[in-house]
């Protein structure tokens, strides 16, 4: 099987990498990219623990090939924070405890990310239908749909 | 295996009906890399459509609407236009998956991996769509309903790409409305579901109707009886029934792990009658 | 024990506060380490292959076309896993079902494994191992496996627990019963009875995470695991027993656990990754798939339960009864015997018996989940509970409140109740606004109690104080849901030092003592006690260098606020000293400062919650919402209270899915028909609403501080909370979990006709 070679932008560093044709770009980033905030919770886009920003679009990098990336844009959770400053929904995560196991909180930061990009305001039930990609077996959700209202407030004021 | 990214449908055709071996084509992937990570698949091509010119784009033309085989669901819902004229094929489609999924899948892919439950499909069909299909022989049109033949299965032969899903210009007076039971709020597939298409005159009586059902057959059922229903009545309760009846009782379903016989006929007379009745307010009916 | 226990009422600064997570930003980064995020150099990918029948002899198994494979470095079958259990039925049961010796036992049994230069590789080989099966009928559901005409799964299996041993062999491996007093009698007074058949589906504990681990081998005997586990020393010695290695030489890291609500308390990949590792001579990382963790790892029991209660005039209960049959896979377990002795657990009754079957099936060995056997119990008592209330004409919520079992009850299993709060939930609820709130059409609400046990058990901290006076602490039980933001309070608390200074980290195997694993709600109970008795063996030291700087007795150094003071006005113009200054000086005062505890953390004080809901029930649909959910539950004393009301909320979300959606469905050929996240339908964020909790603090005397676990109680009364309430909704007693749209329609249209 021969290798493909991809040129691609993963949070802003332009990346090579050379990946087999069936290869997920999930595989990718974990495998080849050293890049493991995104997790393999299913492989089959139920659980949304994989979940990048691809181009501006929300999507599992389970469900897209290493290929496909191409000439395209990728963020991942790694991307999030500059420096020691942390992205404020990763704070507002740590101060309402929206996390406890964790594994699936990349996931939701980033599928929170794309959800106050598209809407600054959202309201407790749009949070909730947008997060509804994103599997969390640990929280009830109700301290990561607060997590969210509050950075939202706080990105709004800044 | 080999990828390939063709910029032409030609192209992609010729890969495609040149295969030796099994060929896959790859639009949003929520489906093929599902099945190729279960292992029910492993294609030798994958022929990658999204870099054709125009495949991703959604048109408006003197017809209607031609929406490209690679517009991905959440592009879809984005169309104001496509939303004002045919608001139930644009919420069937935004029901696909989640908010990731929808970043990906496309109908055209929902229509071609032919499950029963596919959600774009019963509004599609309701709304009397047709699939242009591009192959070896050249170019043709056909209904929605004509593609699949069974579960995973669709009329299209080797080498045949489905380019783009066509949709009428709305006629005045016309609204379409599409619902799905699911256990869960989001994240489910449908359990039984259905696509209402209706066009009333004047005075709110039904001129013209489509109505489909899925998950209630092996393949998206198009119910004429129901439309029968309907058509020079208005809306009003009897019609309701009649049509809630007319739909249960075409169904030809299954007891699966998502539901059981007994539930999907009764629903499906629920369904369609609470998709008449909003298809009806958004044709203007009172 | 070196240890003083009991709970002293003291004030606290750091304990009760909120502070974040020491893991917290590797977590929000992506930089934190799970299961799955290790490697080491050289590594095969592990596969397993796994038994698509429920039910079969393996013949053969040929292996040889696999080996051949070019990439291929190690292909295992059970003769690779020899029999070292020594007559340990219960290792041998984890033996067979980390992969099957004789039979199949259920789909997705583990037959063979190999270990491949890549995943792809590993795939291929899969495919050429040839198994040679013969498939004999199965059974799967619980009261088919008890009847005498079902297919036996071991000839072995003689009823345990009769009066008298049974002559044939069945699927029923043990009977046990419980209680006290005279059934007979007392219902023979009651004025109202209630008696009923439940059952409720198997479910999955749902864990985000799929097992994973990396297993290296070394030829010399030594061994390393990184694995994501809640007990990496069980693991150690389950995995050194099976492999035939000496525990001290297998060095098991806990990595980061991305849950496991019980369900990693089992080794599965473990034993078959090492025995890959040593056959292979190299690293070999195994990491199972979705649909393997459903199909293979540990769900819950499927059960079926029947209960009668009597009652008189007044709402006094005069006894109560259950049958419970619960499933525990296809080995022996103790599921049932839970479900027998939590049923009751809530009320004081003079007259009650309960007895527990426990019933093997073609299913996966059966695991804990989450105050395992309790919710199934509390399901139909309470439901049952409910409807004698209604019956009687009581309030449910005062119909639980005569009842309730307090300080000085003879419990339903047997010992007698310290403080307890039963009642104190109860009386919350009564006077919860939620209990007030209007309710529409459709809208029904519906309450339940629960209880758990608690478990203390083995633990072994290290307390060790830096020269700058920061503290690390290391503990043994595995952090599931933010213990070690909890244990680094207790020990500021402690040793009356700031939270930010005291850094706690969960050590490996070789790096501590023996702890049992994070079960029985006991990760922040018994560390935190073990954390105490370290810091108070620190303390002394501290006061003992204290002494030496100033040159008096140790007798006239005291600890207060985080520094040591010179009792007696002869000593009146020494300053305090800091831990700060003590610790800057120890390599001068005799080196390093550290306190150690090893202790058996008895007396986990039993924990008991209230849940109230709101449901709204689609009459044509049979489709629920949750509208409102409320949880009340005693914790002793909340450590830090917003993980406390993580686990309140995460429990009644998991209970919420159980009793709404969750089942594992198996078609007739026994295999399991949704073993992935579509269509085993874990509540997603849109199906919920917030979760209301109110923490309650009964303390706990074994506890210095007044701890009690919070961590399983919270998923008992959920089932039976969502039943009364759809019930009230739907106008129809609801006696199946899970209760889905479909079971829930049935129900309307058959009370309609």
């Amino acid at each position: 099987m021969a290798g493909v070679a991809v040129s691609t932008t993963i949070n802003g560093d332009s990346v090579e990498y050379l990946c087999q044709p069936d290869e997920t770009l999930l595989d990718v980033l974990r495998d080849r990219l050293g890049l493991t905030g995104a997790k393999e919770g299913c492989g089959t886009g139920d659980c949304g623990a994989c979940s990048i920003i691809l181009d501006d679009r929300l999507v599992c990098s389970c469900l897209v090939l290493g290929a496909e990336a191409e000439g395209r844009r990728v963020e991942t959770v790694e991307g999030m924070a500059h420096g020691e400053k942390l992205h404020p929904l990763q704070q507002k995560f740590l101060e309402h405890a929206a996390l406890q196991c964790g594994i699936c909180t990349p996931g939701f930061l980033i599928a929170a990310k794309d959800l106050l990009a598209k809407n600054p305001d959202p309201t407790e039930e749009e949070i909730r239908f947008g997060l509804a990609g994103n599997l969390c077996r640990c929280t009830g959700y109700d301290k990561i749909v607060r997590a969210v209202q509050d950075a939202a407030n706080v990105m709004k004021g800044a | 295996m080999r990828y390939i990214r063709p910029l032409s449908i030609e192209d992609a055709v010729g890969q495609l009906a040149g295969a030796a071996g099994p060929a896959a084509i790859l639009a949003g992937g929520s489906d093929l890399l599902v099945r190729m990570k279960g292992g029910f698949i492993e294609p030798d091509l994958i022929v990658d459509i999204k870099a054709i010119e125009g495949l991703s784009e959604i048109r408006e033309t003197a017809e209607g609407f031609s929406i490209g085989a690679a517009v991905s669901c959440a592009v879809l819902g984005e169309s104001a236009a496509l939303k004002k004229a045919w608001p139930g094929v644009v919420e069937a489609a935004k029901l696909i998956g989640s908010k990731q999924v929808q970043g990906r899948c496309t109908i055209v892919g929902n229509l071609c991996n032919a499950s029963p439950a596919a959600d774009s499909v019963p509004a599609l069909v309701a709304a009397g769509a047709k699939a242009v299909v591009v192959g070896p022989s050249g170019k043709r049109t056909i209904a929605v309903e004509a593609v699949p033949t069974g579960p995973g299965r669709t009329s299209l032969t080797k080498g045949e790409i489905i380019e783009a899903i066509l949709l009428d210009k709305r006629a005045p007076r016309s609204g379409d409305a599409y619902l799905r039971f699911i256990p869960r709020t989001e994240m489910d597939i449908a359990v039984v579901s259905a696509g209402v298409n209706l066009t009333i005159d004047e005075q709110g009586v039904v001129k013209a109707a489509r109505i489909a059902l899925g998950a209630a057959a092996p393949t998206v059922l198009l119910v004429e009886e129901a439309a029968e229903a309907l058509i020079g009545r208005k809306l009003d309760e009897a019609a309701l029934e009649r049509l809630a009846k007319v739909c249960s009782g075409a169904c030809r379903p299954i007891d699966d792990k998502r539901g059981t016989i007994e539930f999907r006929r009764k629903v499906a007379g629920v369904l369609a009658r609470r998709a008449a009745t909003t298809a009806y307010k958004r044709a203007g009916g009172k | 024990m070196n240890f003083d226990p009991r709970f002293s009422g003291r004030k606290f600064a750091s304990v009760g506060t909120r502070p974040i997570r020491p893991d917290g930003v590797d977590k929000v980064t992506g930089r934190a380490r799970y299961g799955a995020d290790f490697n080491m150099a050289g590594q095969l990918v592990g596969r397993v292959l796994r038994s698509p029948h429920a039910h079969a002899i393996i013949r053969k198994i040929d292996t040889s076309k696999a080996e051949k494979l070019n990439g291929v470095k190690a292909v295992i079958t059970a003769a690779d896993l020899p029999d070292l259990t020594d007559g340990d039925a219960g290792m041998y049961d984890i033996l067979d079902n980390c992969m099957a010796r004789t039979k199949a036992l259920y789909d997705g049994h583990a037959v063979a494994a190999v270990a491949a230069v890549d995943a792809r590789t590993a795939r291929q080989a899969l495919k050429l191992i040839e198994v040679d099966y013969e498939v004999l009928p199965h059974v799967t559901d619980v009261d088919e496996a008890m009847k005498h005409t079902a297919p036996v799964l071991n000839d072995a299996v003689f009823t345990e627990g009769l009066e008298q041993k049974p002559v044939k062999p069945s699927n029923v491996a043990k009977r046990t019963q419980y209680g006290h007093g005279d059934v007979h009698q007392g219902f023979a007074q009651a004025d109202f009875l209630v008696e009923r058949s439940f059952k409720t589906e198997q479910t999955h504990q749902g864990y985000i995470e799929p097992h994973a681990c990396v297993a290296s081998v070394s030829s010399d005997g030594t061994a390393d695991l990184w694995v994501c586990t809640q007990g990496h020393f069980v693991y150690r010695q389950h995995c050194a027993q099976l492999l035939g290695l000496e525990a001290s030489k297998l060095r098991v890291t806990s990595s980061e656990i991305g849950g496991g609500f019980g369900g990693k308390t089992h080794v599965w990949a473990e034993p078959v990754a090492l025995a890959l590792s040593r056959k292979a001579g190299r690293p070999v990382k195994l990491v199972m798939t979705r649909d393997e963790v459903f199909r293979a790892s540990g769900p819950t029991s499927a059960t079926s339960i029947d209960v009668k209660i009597g009652a008189r005039k007044d709402g006094t209960i005069t006894a109560a009864e259950a049958t419970l049959r619960y499933t525990s896979g296809p080995y022996a377990g103790m599921w049932a015997e839970l479900g027998a002795m939590t049923a009751f657990a809530c009320y004081k009754l003079d007259n009650v018996k309960t007895v527990g079957f426990e019933v093997l099936v073609n299913r996966p060995k059966t695991a804990a989940y989450r105050a395992p056997s309790a919710p199934m119990a509390a399901f139909a008592v309470e439901s049952a509970v409910d409807e004698l209330a209604k019956e009687i004409g009581i309030d449910p919520v005062d119909f639980r409140i005569r009842n309730a079992a307090q300080e000085g009850t003879r419990a339903s299993y047997g010992p007698v109740y310290g403080p307890i709060g039963i009642g104190p939930t109860l009386e919350a609820a009564k006077h919860h606004p939620h209990m007030k709130a209007p309710l529409q059409v459709n809208q029904g609400r519906g309450m339940a109690c629960g209880f758990w046990f608690n478990f203390g058990g083995q633990t072994c901290t290290d307390l060790n104080i830096g020269m700058d006076g920061t503290v690390s602490l290391a503990v043994g039980t595995v952090d599931v849901g933010g213990s070690r933001a909890s244990l680094s309070l207790v020990a500021a608390e402690e040793l009356g030092i700031d939270y930010s200074h005291v850094k706690a980290i969960v050590a490996d195997t070789s790096s501590l003592g023996y702890n049992d694993m994070t079960d029985g709600s006991r990760g922040t109970f018994s560390s935190s006690m073990a954390t105490i008795s370290a810091a108070r063996n620190a303390i002394k030291i501290l006061r003992d260098r204290a002494a030496q700087m100033w040159d008096i007795p140790v007798d006239d150094v005291v600890w207060e606020n985080g520094q040591a003071l010179a009792r007696g006005e002869k000593y009146g113009n020494l300053s305090p000293l800091s831990l700060k200054e003590i610790a800057a000086q120890s390599g001068k005062t005799g080196g390093p400062i550290a306190g150690h505890s090893e202790l058996v953390a008895d007396g986990a004080g039993v924990s008991f919650a209230t849940h109230i809901c709101d449901i709204e029930v689609d009459p044509e649909t049979g489709a629920t919402r949750v509208l409102r959910y409320t949880v009340i539950q005693d914790a002793g004393k909340a450590v830090h209270p917003t993980y406390v009301e993580g686990q309140y909320q995460g429990g009644a979300a998991q209970g919420i899915g159980w009793a709404l959606n969750e089942e594992y469905i198996y078609g007739k050929d026994g295999r399991l028909q949704n073993a992935g996240f579509l269509d085993y339908r874990i509540p997603v964020c849109s199906d919920l609403p917030m979760i209301d909790t109110q923490i309650l603090e009964i303390p706990n005397p074994n506890h210095p501080y007044g701890v009690r676990g919070v961590g399983e109680t919270s998923i008992v009364p959920p089932l039976a909370a969502i039943a009364n309430a759809v019930s009230n909704a739907a106008g129809v007693r609801m006696t199946h979990i899970p209760m889905s749209p479909p079971r829930i329609l049935a129900a309307i249209d058959a009370e309609r006709g």
